[in-house]
C-alpha cells in the first residue's frame, strides 16, 4: 500500500492560472460588459456629446430584428456557401490526388503554393481583385476584346457578379487550408483498407466513395462547421470590394460589416446588441461541433466495451 | 471525470469562440460626465411628436463650452507641431510657401516625376518638428480619428496643435468644445480684413467667435476638354462654350450631342451633385433633428437617372479610379464640375500622364461658369484648444491665410484661388493659366466668389451627402427600382451613421 504524501495538484493550477487570468480580464469581462451595454441607449452625438447610457431593456434588440438583420445574416450565409461549395470540391479532389498511393505525386511544393493565398492579407486580396475587375481593369479589357462589347461589364454594379467575386477570393484564400486538413485526415486512414479493396477489384471511384468519404466524415463536418463560424466573421474582403457594404443595395453586406457600421458611428448600445446576437449564433454552432465530437467518441467507447 | 473534462473543454471552446466576437463589441462605457449638454440632449428628448417638421427651420447649434486642460504638454510635445489632415494639399502649401519652413533640414525636394519629397522628419527654421497625422476622409474616418484624439487632448501631454476641417463638417468642430478661437491665438481683425466674408461666416460659432481661417475660396466652375469642345461644338472658346451651357436645358442638349459623337458629358453619377446640393433652400437637418431632403437634391436624382439611362455618363463614382482615369488623356468625358482646388490640385494631377512633364492633357482644359453657380469644399485651419505651440500656430495662420504676398505667390505658382479679395481682383486683370491653355480663370473666380452662400451648411453634410449618393447609386444602376425605395434606404443609412437624426414625420 503506497500513499503519496506530496500533492502535485497545485502546480497544475499554477501553470494554468495565467490563461484563466488573461481570459477573465481580456475576454470574460468585455463579454459580460458587452451584454450589459446592449440594454442601454448609448451613443455619441457629433463625436463630442454622449447620449445615455439610458436603460432601454430590449429596445436595441427589437430595433435590430425589425430592421434588415435577417437580410444581413442571409448575405453572410450566401457568400459563405458560394465560397464553401467550390472550396470543399477542389479540396477533396486535390487531397485525394495528393494522397493517392498510385499517383505518387511529390506534394510538398503544391502544399505551399496552395496555402500561399492565405498568407496574403485579405484586404490586399480584396484590393487586387477590385482592380482586376474594375471598369478599366484587365478582366474587362479581355472581355471587351473577345466579345467586342462597346462598354465594359460593371462587375461591382450587379448583385451576383459582386457576390461571385467575393466568394472567389474567399475560395482562393481558404481551399489550401482545407486541402491540407483533408490530406491529414485521408493519411490517417489505414492503407491496408485501400490495398484490400484494390485486390477485391474496386476502382478508384469506388474506393473514394466507399472508403475515403465515410472515414473522413467527422473531419468534413468539422471543416463545415468551422468554416461556418469563420464565415460569420467575414468582413475584410467584402468591406473592400463593396465600398463599405453599400454597393449594390447592401446585398453583400455581412453581419460583422453591419456591426462595424454601428461601432463606427459610436452607437455602443446597438453594437452591443448585435454582438450578443452574433455570440448566440456562434455559440450554437460551437455547441454543435462539441456534440458531434462527443458522439463519435461515444461510438468508440461502445466498440471497446464490446471486447469485455 | 472524463465526462466533466469534456464538458469543461466544450465550455471553453464556446467561450473562446465567443471571445473572438466579444473583442469586436468591446465598448468602454466611460460616461462623458457633465458634457451631455446643449444640442445633444435635445436629440434624445425631441421624440415628442413634432408633426409639422417643415416649419421648424434649419438646425441651430449652440456652442459647446471649452474643456479645461488638465495636463501640460511635455517638453517633447512643445517641440513638435502636430497637425491633423486628410490629404496632401495643405502639406504642399506649407512646404512650398511658408517662409519659416526649413526646406533643408526637412530634405524637401521635387523629384524627377515632379512629386514633392521630404525626409523622415520635417522641421521649422526654429528647430521645431512638424508632425502630420493623416487619415483619409472617406466614410467619416478622418472625423472619427479627430474626435477620438481631441477627446483625449485635455488630459494628454502630447498636444495636437492644429487640425484642418472641410466645409462639409466645419460647423461640427466650430461649435464643438475642442477649438481655440482665432482671436485668442493672436490673429487680429486687421489681419483678416481682406478675406472673403463667407470664408469667415462658415467658421464662426454660435457665439459669433471666429474659430478658423483658410487660404482659399472655393467657387465652382465647369472644366471641359478643349479638343472635345472643338470637335463637337465647333469652338473651344470659353465664352462661346459657356453660351451653349448656360442653363440645364442647353446643358442637356450638349450632352446629347456628346453622346452622338461617342463622348460622355459627365464621368459619373455624382459629378453634378454639388451644383444642386450647394444650392438648396433648406439645410440637411432641421431644428428637430429631422433629415430634410431638399427639392433640389431630387432634381439631381432625376437628371442623373436620365443621364445614366441615356448613356450620357460613364457610370463612375466620385474619387474612384475610373473617375480619375476619365480626366486623363484616355478619358472620353467632356467635362467635370470642379471648384478652385479641384482644378489646380486634383485635375492637374490626373490630366498629366507623367506628372511634371506637362504632357497628356496639360493645356487642353478650359473652364467656364456652367449652368449654375455653386461652390464646393474648402479647407480651414483650426487651432486645437490646449495647443502648446501657440506662437507657431499663429505664425502659420498668419502667413498661410492672411499674408497678401504669400497668397499672391500661391495663386501665381499653383493657380489655386486664394482668400484675399483685393489681391485676387488685382491679379484677375492680367492672368494666364498655362494648364488651362492660357485662359484667365482667376477672372471667372473673382466674379463667382462673392455669390457664394454657405448659410445652408451643417455639421452632418459629409455623412449625409455620402449616404445620399450611395443610396441613389443603386437607383441609377437599376438595382433599386423606385425613388421612394432609394429614399427609404438613404434614411436607414443616415440614421445608422447619426443615431440622433430622425426620419421626417410626414
Amino acid at each position: 500500500m503506497r500513499r503519496k504524501s506530496i500533492s502535485y495538484a497545485k502546480w497544475g493550477y499554477i501553470f494554468t492560472a495565467p490563461f484563466f487570468i488573461a481570459f477573465f480580464v481580456f475576454n470574460l469581462v468585455p463579454l459580460v460588459s458587452t451584454m450589459y451595454n446592449s440594454f442601454f441607449e448609448n451613443y455619441l452625438v457629433r463625436g463630442t456629446t454622449q447620449i445615455g447610457p439610458n436603460w432601454v431593456g430590449f429596445a436595441n434588440y427589437q430595433e435590430l430584428f425589425t430592421k434588415d438583420l435577417g437580410k444581413f445574416f442571409g448575405n453572410t450565409l450566401i457568400l459563405q456557401m458560394l465560397g464553401f461549395i467550390p472550396q470543399i470540391f477542389f479540396s477533396l479532389l486535390f487531397a485525394s490526388w495528393f494522397t493517392d498511393l498510385r499517383l505518387k505525386l511529390k506534394t510538398g511544393a503544391y502544399k505551399i503554393i496552395f496555402y500561399l493565398p492565405n498568407v496574403i492579407m485579405a484586404a490586399a486580396m480584396g484590393m487586387l481583385f477590385f482592380t482586376l475587375f474594375s471598369q478599366s481593369g484587365p478582366i474587362n479589357s479581355v472581355y471587351q476584346s473577345i466579345t467586342g462589347a462597346e462598354s465594359p461589364y460593371m462587375f461591382f454594379d450587379h448583385i451576383w457578379s459582386q457576390r461571385g467575386i467575393i466568394s472567389l477570393i474567399n475560395f482562393l484564400m481558404w481551399y489550401g487550408n482545407t486541402t491540407i486538413m483533408l490530406m491529414a485526415a485521408i493519411n490517417g486512414i489505414d492503407p491496408s483498407l485501400y490495398e484490400s479493396a484494390q485486390i477485391d477489384g474496386a476502382n478508384p471511384t469506388q474506393t473514394f466513395w466507399k472508403i475515403t468519404i465515410p472515414l473522413i466524415r467527422p473531419i468534413l463536418v468539422y471543416v463545415l462547421i468551422t468554416s461556418l463560424i469563420g464565415g460569420l466573421q467575414m468582413f475584410d474582403v467584402p468591406q473592400i470590394i463593396t465600398n463599405g457594404g453599400e454597393s449594390v443595395n447592401r446585398t453583400s453586406m455581412t453581419i460583422v460589416m453591419y456591426l462595424n457600421k454601428h461601432l463606427y458611428s459610436k452607437n455602443y448600445g446597438m453594437a452591443g446588441a448585435l454582438s450578443v446576437i452574433l455570440f448566440i449564433v456562434a455559440g450554437v454552432l460551437s455547441m454543435l461541433i462539441f456534440m458531434l465530437n462527443r458522439e463519435s467518441d461515444g461510438k468508440k467507447k461502445k466498440k471497446k466495451g464490446g471486447k469485455r | 471525470m472524463a465526462q466533466l473534462k469534456k464538458i469543461l473543454a466544450g465550455t471553453f471552446a464556446v467561450m473562446m469562440t465567443a471571445a473572438v466576437f466579444a473583442g469586436c463589441g468591446d465598448s468602454s462605457s466611460s460616461s462623458n460626465g457633465g458634457a451631455a449638454t446643449s444640442g445633444g440632449s435635445d436629440a434624445s428628448t425631441a421624440d415628442g411628436g413634432n408633426g409639422g417638421g417643415s416649419d421648424v427651420g434649419d438646425l441651430k447649434l449652440t456652442k459647446d463650452a471649452r474643456i479645461k486642460q488638465t495636463a501640460q504638454g511635455s517638453d517633447a510635445s512643445k517641440n513638435v507641431i502636430k497637425i491633423y489632415t486628410w490629404n496632401d494639399e495643405f502639406k504642399s502649401r506649407l512646404r512650398n510657401f511658408y517662409p519659416s519652413y526649413d526646406k533643408e533640414a526637412s530634405k524637401f525636394k521635387i523629384n524627377d516625376e515632379g512629386k514633392e519629397e521630404v525626409g523622415e522628419k520635417e522641421y521649422l527654421k526654429n528647430g521645431k518638428e512638424i508632425k502630420w497625422v493623416t487619415t483619409p476622409s472617406d466614410n467619416n474616418a478622418y472625423q472619427n480619428k479627430l474626435d477620438d484624439d481631441l477627446k483625449a487632448q485635455a488630459g494628454s501631454d502630447d498636444k495636437i496643435d492644429m487640425f484642418l476641417v472641410e466645409a462639409d463638417y466645419a460647423l461640427k468642430y466650430v461649435n464643438g468644445p475642442y477649438v481655440m478661437p482665432v482671436k485668442e491665438i493672436g490673429i487680429t481683425d486687421d489681419d483678416i480684413k481682406d478675406q472673403y466674408k463667407y470664408t469667415q461666416e462658415v467658421v464662426t460659432d454660435a457665439n459669433g467667435d471666429l474659430e478658423g481661417v483658410t487660404w482659399q475660396a472655393t467657387p465652382g466652375l465647369f472644366a471641359y476638354r478643349r479638343d472635345i469642345a472643338k470637335e463637337v461644338l465647333g469652338t473651344d472658346d470659353p465664352t462661346e462654350v459657356q453660351a451653349q451651357l448656360s442653363d440645364w436645358d442647353k446643358f442637356n442638349d450638349v450632352a446629347a450631342k456628346m453622346k452622338e459623337k461617342g463622348y460622355f458629358m459627365l464621368s459619373g453619377y455624382d459629378d453634378s451633385y454639388r451644383t444642386f446640393s450647394n444650392n438648396v433652400k433648406k439645410a440637411w437637418v432641421n431644428n428637430n433633428y429631422e433629415i430634410v431632403v431638399d427639392d433640389n437634391l431630387m432634381k439631381w436624382v432625376d437628371q442623373t437617372k436620365e443621364y445614366t439611362d441615356k448613356g450620357y455618363n460613364n457610370g463612375t463614382s466620385l474619387w474612384n479610379d475610373q473617375w480619375k482615369a476619365d480626366q486623363g488623356s484616355s478619358g472620353k468625358v467632356f467635362g467635370f464640375f470642379y471648384s478652385t482646388w479641384g482644378i489646380n490640385f486634383t485635375l492637374v494631377e490626373q490630366a498629366e500622364d507623367h506628372a511634371g512633364k506637362k504632357d497628356g492633357l496639360y493645356g487642353k482644359y478650359a473652364v467656364c461658369e456652367g449652368p449654375q453657380a455653386y461652390y464646393w469644399g474648402g479647407t480651414w485651419i483650426c487651432a486645437a484648444d490646449g495647443t502648446d505651440n501657440v506662437e507657431e500656430v499663429k505664425d502659420i495662420m498668419k502667413y498661410m491665410a492672411c499674408d497678401k504676398d504669400t497668397l499672391l505667390n500661391i495663386t501665381k505658382t499653383t493657380q489655386d484661388y486664394t482668400n484675399n479679395q483685393p489681391a485676387m481682383e488685382e491679379l484677375a486683370k492680367n492672368f494666364s493659366s498655362e494648364f488651362l491653355g492660357g485662359q484667365n480663370h482667376i477672372a471667372l473666380f473673382v466674379a463667382a466668389a462673392p455669390k457664394i452662400d454657405c448659410s445652408k451648411m451643417g455639421p452632418y453634410d459629409q455623412g449625409l451627402n455620402e449616404s445620399f449618393q450611395a443610396a441613389f447609386k443603386d437607383y441609377f444602376t437599376g438595382n433599386v427600382k423606385s425613388k421612394e425605395e432609394a429614399l427609404e434606404n438613404f434614411y436607414t443609412k443616415a440614421i445608422e451613421k447619426y443615431s440622433e437624426l430622425k426620419k421626417p414625420a410626414n
